[in-house]
């Protein structure tokens, strides 16, 4: 069977409405593989039934769930490669000069799927002259304990490696694996990964200076959202830097945010005015 | 902008340059390294050029290396586009002055991707992802 090109059409632009993900034509094959599941979990014939049933309950679970089945480890190394020019070229020239004598940076990659957010941190880092020396710890939670696993691991298959990870990188931080790659020492010792569920209090993290946090809170109410947020604002320190999503905002959320300019990127501080 | 794809496979040619012209470029194709450095002799020279590594004739690493060796083409952006896949032979390639390196086989995306890495991605074809 194949999706009709309507009920496509209908996906694709929920989803870019919830996750400002772009389904382009020809990922008609990853829509299918990726809703029937989800169809027979909501015990709904196939992906038409699927998509009845969130045209009836916009707002319902069977929405987040089909949104959720298509965005989440859609994830390429220099995904949306502004937010880490960004950190080189706004975030960490900002941040260095008042930890000059600490040398101590400290992030947060919040939702780290199988880890290449928090690896491309790690790349980004080391080729920023003003802290490439430094203690750099980058620590990576993910609410499922598989993707912690693999994030852990630092294992990526050849088509893994393809998706937007400058060649220049591969060689210098990847070493060969059987018939894939993986990170090499110094970037699994810069990082580490645990189990965390962001609705929940966060355990004993510490302060961080920069918190990524994108394409997350999407999948969340606007209470549990506006929570999320109070709670990052404790761990992040007061001169620190938040990253949402491109298409995600803390306006009317939490207004103890206020944006930055950093390239196109969606990068966020807390307001000085605010405690 | 114009592409050179160059592989001894017309398949490959043909997938490289789908995608390619789907991006709005305008592309020739060659067979191997040296009709692709025959085809920039004569015609307007490419923005891009995609080279596969094993061919006949000339191999795309010869054909990156003499690339390089012209001063005139330094403004053309090379890609190798290959199975070749140790880690020794990415290094090689990227010495001898390849810009980039893709893997075969790849997705159509994953050819965008290291498209955007080079600033490559031609204005009128991006899309708000």
């Amino acid at each position: 069977m194949s999706i009709a090109p309507e009920a496509f059409g209908f996906v694709r632009d929920l989803v870019r409405r919830e996750s400002a993900i772009v389904l382009s034509q020809g990922k008609e094959y990853l829509v299918e593989s990726r809703l029937l599941p989800v169809a027979r979990a909501e015990g709904v014939a196939g992906i038409e039934g699927l998509i009845e049933k969130v045209r009836q309950q916009p707002h319902g679970p069977a929405s987040r769930r089909l949104v959720e089945a298509l965005t989440t480890n859609e994830t390429s190394w220099f995904r949306d490669g502004d937010p880490f020019s960004a950190l080189r070229s706004t975030v960490v020239p900002d941040l260095a000069p008042s930890r000059a004598t600490s040398r101590r940076l400290r992030v947060w990659s919040a939702a780290c799927s199988s880890g290449q957010e928090a690896y491309s941190t790690a790349m980004t880092l080391l080729e920023t002259p003003a802290v490439a020396d430094w203690s750099i710890e980058i620590v990576g939670t993910d609410l499922s304990s598989e993707m912690v696993q693999r994030a852990r691991d630092g294992r990526y298959s050849q088509l893994e490696v393809n998706r937007g990870l400058p060649a220049s990188s591969l060689v210098r931080y990847f070493e060969r694996d059987g018939a894939g790659w993986r990170v090499n020492a110094q970037l699994r010792s810069m990082t580490r990964f645990s189990e965390l569920n962001l609705m929940r209090p966060f355990p004993t993290v510490g302060r961080f200076d920069v918190v990524f946090l994108r394409n997350v809170l999407i999948y969340f109410d606007v209470e549990t959202k506006r929570d999320i947020l109070r709670r990052v604002r404790q761990v992040l320190a007061p001169d620190g830097y938040l990253y949402l999503g491109a298409a995600e905002m803390t306006m009317g959320v939490d207004d103890a945010w206020e944006r930055v300019a950093a390239g196109r990127s969606s990068v966020y501080r807390r307001r000085k005015d605010v405690l | 902008m114009r592409a050179l794809v160059i592989d001894d496979s017309k398949t490959m040619r043909r997938i490289v340059s789908r995608v390619l012209v789907g991006l709005g470029y305008e592309v020739v194709e060659a067979a191997d390294g040296q009709q692709a450095l025959d085809a920039m002799v004569e015609g307007p020279l490419p923005d891009l050029a995609c080279v596969d590594w094993n061919m006949p004739v000339m191999d795309g690493l010869t054909y990156v290396t003499q690339v390089r060796a012209n001063p005139a083409w330094r403004g053309v952006t090379l890609m190798m586009v290959t199975t070749e896949s140790e880690h020794g032979q990415i290094v090689r390639a990227l010495a001898a002055g390849a810009h980039e390196y893709l893997i075969k086989p790849f997705t159509p995306d994953a050819l965008k991707d290291k498209l955007d890495l080079l600033g490559l991605i031609p204005v009128a074809a991006g899309e708000p992802s």
